[in-house]
């Protein structure tokens, strides 16, 4: 078992871009420090530490699901659009960037499913919208960071 | 995102899950990395030794909620720079042994009690520690010293007057029985 900074070095960055995706810019930081504080709590006792970045990815998936409910399931989109294709260069980002410049539904869409892993029933129920409205999000999401990346 | 961290590692301490914090400091003979737990300082780890190896070794013996939080040392790292400008004669930090048993832990905390200036033979700590006949013993627990520095077994000489070994090395040894006057 590493010491718990080596996961912060190696996995805060892409758990902070997710979580830009799941709600986000302005939000992202109170999940992030959930998804660490609950990470480090459980740390101790965790079984198999083969796949570090996948489990912190799940505790944000959770963290996310609990803002967007806590937010009484308001779409997405009612998030402010702040600083939209602004990112922090910062090693490792990848597609993130260009994720984080989508329009909020969308961005959340693909963060949910792609970062987290959630299917179409969940991110609907995370984003308040139907499950047709939440694969049609992703799926213009998709296209758009296709566009982009072309 | 090193405001995110700095933020993370107080509200861990605020929660009590800051088991083991650390810092680097620098120091003249390089890095210096610092370790505490919420009950003092527990290990020092000197320049001539991997870092990573001794985060590991705290992950496995004390905790492995290990965060780096350089703010938890403002007072450590003033008390250092001092000490080195010859200005600081005790370091007045508490002190976590949780990492010293036994006869060693005997030993290690009678080599604390040696005033700055001043140097003890490795016999004379084992009488300290209970146990005179045990030098040898006495000069290993000097060797596994996890705070040094702090508590300085850099004043412990061999008996004829030779300077003994240090974990950082000979001439840091030197070096630090110079600037406190005793070379």
């Amino acid at each position: 078992m590493p010491p718990f900074q080596t996961l912060l070095d190696e996995h805060a960055p892409v758990v902070m871009n997710v979580l830009r995706g799941a709600v986000g810019r302005a939000d992202a930081e109170d999940c992030f420090q959930e998804t660490f504080l609950a990470a480090l709590r459980a740390y101790p006792k965790l079984g198999n530490t083969d796949n570090l970045r996948g489990w912190l990815l799940t505790i944000a998936h959770r963290k996310a699901i609990d803002h967007h409910r806590a937010n009484g399931r308001r779409p997405a989109s009612v998030a402010e659009p702040d600083e939209v294709g602004v990112s922090d260069p910062e090693p490792g980002d990848g597609i993130w960037p260009l994720v984080d410049g989508l329009p909020p539904k969308q961005r959340a869409a693909v963060a949910l499913r792609y970062a987290c892993d959630m299917p179409h029933a969940e991110i609907a129920a995370a984003l308040g919208c139907s499950p047709e409205a939440a694969r049609r999000s992703l799926h213009e999401g998709i296209k758009r960071l296709r566009k982009e990346l072309a | 995102m090193k405001a995110s961290l700095q933020r993370l590692a107080e509200r861990a301490e605020a929660e009590g899950l800051l088991d083991v914090a650390y810092a680097n400091v620098d120091s003249p003979f390089g890095p210096l990395l610092l370790a505490a737990t919420p009950r003092g300082l527990v290990r020092v780890n000197l320049p001539n030794y991997d870092p990573e190896e001794t985060l590991e070794e705290l992950t496995a013996k004390v905790s492995p909620r290990v965060l780096e939080a350089p703010a938890k040392f403002e007072r450590a790292r003033r008390e250092l720079e001092l000490y080195f400008e010859g200005k600081l004669t005790e370091f007045d930090l508490p002190i976590d042994w949780q990492l010293t048993h036994g006869f060693r832990g005997k030993v290690q905390r009678a080599i604390n009690r040696i005033p700055y200036g001043q140097t003890r033979t490795y016999t004379e700590m084992a009488r300290s520690a209970g146990n005179e006949r045990a030098v040898r013993a006495a000069g290993t627990a000097c060797g596994h010293n996890p705070i040094p520095i702090f508590v300085p077994c850099h004043r412990v000489l061999r008996s004829g007057g030779g300077l003994g070994g240090y974990g950082g090395g000979v001439p840091m040894k030197e070096e630090l029985l110079r600037l406190e006057g005793v070379l």
